[in-house]
């Protein structure tokens, strides 16, 4: 079985291979794509848009429909793994130590519950208290990793990065906080709540973009006719909406990225895990 | 182009593959993808997709990688072949 899963692979590459034979080579400025459509983009994106990022005003202005699908696809993979991870059932073991004494109780019956006060203390089974050097550092990143990505959201007009980018690297700094304190920690600051209603959020305020210009008489996704809400300068409404469009992008993808991690970390029970 | 080192980065990323594929230990196996991806990354950089390089940096090295982790520590550690 093995050996013909490997002529199985070497086929298949080989193919492949012998597929990319026929692609132009890297750069070559007599290929179709660079005779017929990066000149145009090249020549007039600046003076079509004024956003001088080329690749952001492709896909957030002229490919804006096929952006707005794939914001719709992580928006669906986020779903999938609600619907299949989440666990509403209560949690069969839990263990509790008393902190002045360091005794550890361990409940097998999820209904019963402790007349806790402050001297108990709710234990994770696999989780391991992470040292201190780990949370100081941990604590000291995060907030430049969130201006980071703020940044990254905000300039993807001008330098290279976008929603896509930004929204990942928010989502990843929420990440490494469940990860060098607990995910109770993540859990009770970013509720589930507040994660499902930003990456629904993020996906309305693309297409609600696309619905406000058709609204205001032109086709879907087109900012230029959002124009007369701006009350100066009317030409940079291009960037403007593709502004608008990354931050939905970013908003959405930074939601899903953390419910993606907290849904396959705690099996589905949001309670306790990496 | 700095063919050099493109070529040593594709045989950092063919080895990287290669390993991937066979090494037993599944978290060494998601702590390789990440080298894979971060290497695709240098490659994407070197010819000058920055916008590509960046979201293979930050999805691929590194939120794929928290989520393969993530997977091994609720599955298991070890593959069966």
């Amino acid at each position: 079985m093995k050996f013909i899963g490997f002529v199985i692979v070497c086929l298949t590459g080989g193919l492949l291979l012998y597929g990319t034979m026929d692609l132009p080579d890297w750069g070559d400025p007599n290929s179709p794509a660079s005779t017929h459509l990066s000149d145009y983009y090249i020549e007039n994106i600046v003076a079509e848009t004024r956003v001088p990022n080329l690749v952001t005003a492709v896909l957030a202005d002229y490919r804006g429909y096929d952006t707005m699908f794939e914001t719709a696809v992580v928006f669906c993979a986020g779903l999938a793994c609600f619907l299949l991870l989440r666990d509403f059932r209560p949690k069969q073991d839990r263990y509790f130590r008393h902190v002045p004494t360091g005794v550890m109780l361990h409940f097998k019956n999820p209904e019963t519950r402790l007349a806790a006060g402050h001297e108990f203390e709710h234990m994770d089974k696999e989780w391991v208290p992470s040292d201190m050097i780990i949370k100081t550092v941990c604590r000291i990143l995060i907030p430049f990793i969130q201006i980071y990505a703020l940044y990254v959201v905000a300039h993807g007009d001008f330098s290279p990065g976008g929603g896509f980018q930004g929204g990942v690297i928010f989502g990843s700094s929420l990440i490494l906080m469940a990860i060098s304190y607990n995910l109770k920690t993540l859990v009770k600051r970013v509720t589930e709540k507040f994660l499902s209603i930003f990456a629904a959020t993020g996906v309305l305020i693309y297409v609600g973009l696309g619905v406000g210009a058709m609204l205001m008489g032109g086709h879907f996704l087109d900012y230029g006719t959002l124009a007369p809400l701006l009350p100066s300068d009317p030409g940079h409404i291009r960037a403007l909406g593709m502004l608008g469009v990354e931050i939905g992008v970013g908003i959405a993808v930074m939601a899903v990225m953390v419910i993606i991690y907290v849904n396959i970390v705690s099996k589905g029970r949001h309670d306790e895990g990496l | 182009m700095l063919w050099p080192i493109d070529l040593i980065v594709l045989t950092f990323v063919i080895f990287c593959a290669i390993a991937a594929i066979t090494v037993k230990d599944l978290l060494g196996t998601a702590i390789l993808f990440s080298a894979y991806s971060f290497l695709m990354c240098l490659l994407w950089a070197v010819m000058g997709a920055v916008d590509v390089a960046f979201t293979e940096a930050s999805v691929g090295a590194g939120v794929s990688t928290v989520f393969f982790v993530a997977a091994v520590f609720r599955t298991s550690r070890r593959t069966k072949d």
